[in-house]
Parts: C-alpha cells; sequence; structure tokens
C-alpha cells in the first residue's frame, strides 16, 4: 500500500473492530458465569442445606474466591465502559436526527435495538443485587457441625417480598433480552459468519437467552411461593 | 395525460439552502401522479411546478435512474431509497403508494454525510475510504492467458456480490449508529477474496477501517438494518468478513 499509508501511527487496538470485539470476548465470558451461577442458584430448590454448602465452599476458599471476583469486576468494568464509548461516538456519529425513522422490519429487532437500556437495567440490577444478597441481612446456621452463613433465608426473605421477586423476575427478563441479540452478536463481531452456523447460532442464542432468564426467574418464583406458604 | 388512476400526494421534503442552514420540512401537494412514475420523475414534476412559480426547485441526487450509479439518496417515509427491498430511489415507482398519502423525503443523515442542499449530502467520505485503500497497488502485470489465475467459482461469486455495492450510502442513512461498516467491508471483500486483491488485504483493511474511524462514522451492532436496506442486497456476512480480517491483521502487522 501507499508510504503514506504507512507512516500514520496506528492504534489498532482502539479501532471501531476491536471496540466491538472486546465487548463480544467480555460478552460471551459473562454469558459463561450466568451459566454457572445458575447452575449453584438451582441448589435452592433442592434444599436449603445444599445451598448454604454451597454458598460457604465459595467463601471459604479465598484464592479462588478472590481471582473470580477480580476477574468478573474486570469483564463487567470493560463491557460497561467500553458500551458508554460506543454508545456515544455512535450518538455523535448522527448530530441530526431524522423527522421520521421507521425500521424496514427485515434487520433490526427488539432486542437488538434496546441493547443500551437493557444493559442499564442489568448494571442497575447487579448493584441492588450485590446490596439485597452479599451485602444482605447475615443469618448464621451450623450444618453438620460447620458455622456458616444462612444465604439461604437471605435469599428467601428477599423473594418472599412481592415488590422483590418482581424486580428479580423484570431484570432477569431484560438479561434475557439483552443476551439474546448478544450472543449471536460477539461471534459476529469476532467474524464468524457461516452460511449453515451463523443461523443456528442465532437460535443458539435465543435458546441461552430463555435458558437463563427463565432459570433465573423462575428462583425468584419459587421463593415468592414458598414465602407466600409459609 | 389525465387517469383516473393518478395520485393526489401529501409530500413533506426536506428543505435547506445550504450545509449551515438550519433546515426545515416543507409541505406541497402535488396532483395528477401516475403511477408509473418512478419516484425521481414524481420529483421532477414537483419541481418543473416550483421553477413555473419561480421557486427554488429541490435540490436531489441522481444519474443513471437505471439503478446501478448508486447516486439517489433519500430517505423516504424513514426508511432509505423507500419500502420496497433491494430497490434504489430511481428504480422506486409510484405504485407503491396510494392517492392521498403523506410521503416524507428527507436527506440521508450522518455527520459524515453532511447535507450540501435539501436532498443531497456530501458523500464523498466514502471517496476517502476508497482512497486509503481499496485498491490493487501491486504490478500485475500484462493481460495473462484467460484462466491462468485459478478462482475458485465459490470465491469469484462472494466477490461479484460483494462488489455490487454501489455506494449510495443507504447503509450509513438506514444504521441507528450512522455506521459504514457494510460499505467498507463490502469494498475490502471484493479485494480480499481474489488472487490479486489478496495480497494487500491486511494493510487495506487496517488502512480502511482506520480511515472510516477517523471520518466519524458510527460503530457496528449488528442489526442488519444496512443489509435490509441496501438496494443490493450486499450481506453482513462481510461485515464478518472483514472483523476477522481486520483482527489478523491488527495481530500480524508489520507497520507500527
Amino acid at each position: 500500500m501507499s508510504s503514506s499509508t504507512q507512516s500514520i501511527s496506528h492504534n489498532y487496538f482502539l479501532s471501531s473492530v476491536v471496540k466491538k470485539q472486546i465487548m463480544a470476548v467480555t460478552g460471551l465470558l459473562l454469558c459463561g458465569f450466568l451459566l454457572g451461577h445458575l447452575a449453584g442458584n438451582t441448589l435452592i430448590i433442592i434444599s436449603p442445606d445444599a445451598f448454604n454448602q454451597y454458598g460457604h465452599a465459595l467463601v471459604s476458599n479465598k484464592p479462588l474466591l478472590y481471582t473470580a471476583e477480580a476477574g468478573l469486576i474486570v469483564l463487567f468494568l470493560v463491557h460497561l465502559t467500553m458500551a458508554a464509548k460506543l454508545t456515544v461516538e455512535n450518538n455523535t456519529a448522527r448530530p441530526e436526527k431524522y423527522y421520521i425513522k421507521q425500521k424496514t422490519g427485515r434487520g433490526s429487532t427488539f432486542a437488538s435495538s434496546t441493547m443500551p437500556y437493557t444493559g442499564m437495567i442489568i448494571l442497575i440490577f447487579l448493584v441492588t443485587h450485590l446490596i439485597n444478597f452479599k451485602y444482605g441481612t447475615v443469618y448464621m446456621t451450623t450444618i453438620n457441625g460447620v458455622e456458616m452463613r444462612d444465604l439461604y433465608k437471605t435469599v428467601m426473605e428477599f423473594f418472599a417480598q412481592p415488590i422483590g421477586a418482581a424486580w428479580y423476575a423484570f431484570a432477569m427478563v431484560a438479561m434475557a433480552i439483552h443476551v439474546s441479540h448478544g450472543f449471536w452478536s460477539a461471534f459476529h463481531s469476532i467474524g464468524i459468519f457461516h452460511n449453515r452456523y451463523t443461523p443456528l447460532l442465532r437460535k443458539a442464542g435465543i435458546a441461552y437467552a430463555i435458558l437463563v432468564g427463565a432459570g433465573f426467574a423462575s428462583l425468584a418464583l419459587y421463593g415468592y411461593i414458598q414465602g407466600v406458604q409459609a | 395525460m389525465s387517469d383516473s388512476n393518478n395520485m393526489t400526494l401529501n409530500l413533506k421534503i426536506w428543505r435547506q439552502s445550504t450545509t449551515k442552514d438550519k433546515g426545515q420540512i416543507v409541505d406541497y401537494i402535488l396532483e395528477g401522479v401516475s403511477p408509473d412514475m418512478s419516484f425521481l420523475e414524481m420529483i421532477d414534476m414537483l419541481n418543473e411546478q416550483l421553477v413555473a412559480k419561480n421557486d427554488d426547485p429541490i435540490a436531489f441526487d441522481h444519474d443513471c435512474r437505471e439503478g446501478i450509479c448508486g447516486m439517489c439518496s433519500m430517505m423516504i417515509n424513514g426508511q432509505a431509497h423507500g419500502p420496497e427491498k433491494a430497490t434504489t430511489t430511481c428504480q422506486l415507482h409510484m405504485r407503491s403508494f396510494k392517492d392521498g398519502d403523506t410521503i416524507v423525503i428527507e436527506p440521508w443523515r450522518a455527520r459524515a454525510f453532511p447535507v450540501l442542499k435539501d436532498l443531497m449530502v456530501d458523500r464523498s467520505a466514502f471517496d476517502r475510504i476508497i482512497e486509503a485503500g481499496g485498491f490493487v497497488n501491486v504490478n500485475t502485470g500484462n493481460a495473462g492467458d484467460a484462466n491462468e489465475i485459478l478462482i475458485p467459482k465459490e470465491a469469484a461469486d462472494l466477490a461479484m456480490d460483494a462488489a455490487a455495492c454501489i455506494g449510495c450510502g443507504a447503509c450509513v442513512a438506514s444504521c441507528k449508529n450512522a455506521s459504514a461498516m457494510l460499505f467498507v467491508s463490502a469494498k475490502i471483500s471484493q479485494l480480499a477474496l481474489l488472487p490479486q486483491g489478496e495480497v494487500e488485504a491486511d494493510q487495506r483493511a487496517l488502512s480502511m477501517v482506520e480511515k472510516m474511524d477517523e471520518l466519524g462514522f458510527g460503530n457496528c451492532t449488528n442489526e442488519a438494518e444496512c443489509e435490509a436496506s441496501c438496494p443490493k442486497d450486499i450481506s453482513i456476512s462481510n461485515i464478518a468478513r472483514m472483523n476477522r480480517g481486520f483482527l489478523k491483521a491488527a495481530i500480524t502487522s508489520k507497520t507500527k
């Protein structure tokens, strides 16, 4: 290519393409975290002791806990700051809005066009989630002679309130909508496209979204029903 | 030329005298529009009436009127090139509308496409991107024998599909982020898929994306409104190809 283009000092890792790829990789890793988190949470249904022992095992292994927490904080912060940067750039790319704008109906979906909004709901949820549970009321219990936090009680107390269960379920629906576009979109940003497998990937994204959305929301519903019965 | 099928239309058209002018929507009523007219012929008809009244005619881009030059560029009722799939404004006919319809006509809107006058925008940002690397610069020598360079049918088809891009800018106009990634990826793909263009594919991807970013286009959010409104049906699979090509080039780049 011409020598003039080579003399420009390049910063490829802040280019539009790589910024999207950073969103994609952090997003996919967070999708993986959601699956693990959901798998652990389903112990709530199995038994209070199983759930509490699982929680106790997680917080007892300090090196693992701090590494995982640090990793998650980095993933969230990178995903979040990149999203904010991209959204600001996208808004400034069209300073004057259209008098009317209509979608073709052949491209954009509800999920794809609401990514910044569903993302904001997830962010607010995340803060309230940590306040309610991790930093929520601490009860203690003893299982097999080991004293540990009764996280089950904290969680079930929260879900027993209609507003608590409803907010949790609402946020999980927002998250499902977010990942239903984010999942396949991440693969596309990394550069994966295949005539046969990309449509399957889109379906897999929707299946994944339903699994985690309905999975988490059903736990809130379970907790609410338990609360009503108690 | 009166015909019972003729329509009366309420037109709301963006009027802006210069780039710096604020601009506004102006209402026009146009009678006797034949369903057989093209959309541009309908505006020609309105312009003739404006000229006859000593008014300033509506400025709009057009050239071949055969759907291949990429000059016509209008948002029609909020959609780039109007409601029909894979159709340029010049190939859109008034039979797509009904008597009494209100039609809103606006220019493309993007920071990188400033309005020059009325419905005309400056799309030279696309030229700047092509100048950054959208060409083959290696010496390919004299014309060789036919089929001397073997090209798989699939690669030739994909390259041809990408090369169908007429650079009209509908992708930018329809994208909610005013991203030019469909255009840029088509231009990168049409060369990268063929042996002569593949040689410089890495540097081309880096230079063209860098220029695209510098010109102030937005970022892709994989919504595919670009593909849906593209008059040439350019696939967003080109964007995926550009994404992986760019990443590979950025990692293995020999330039600083």
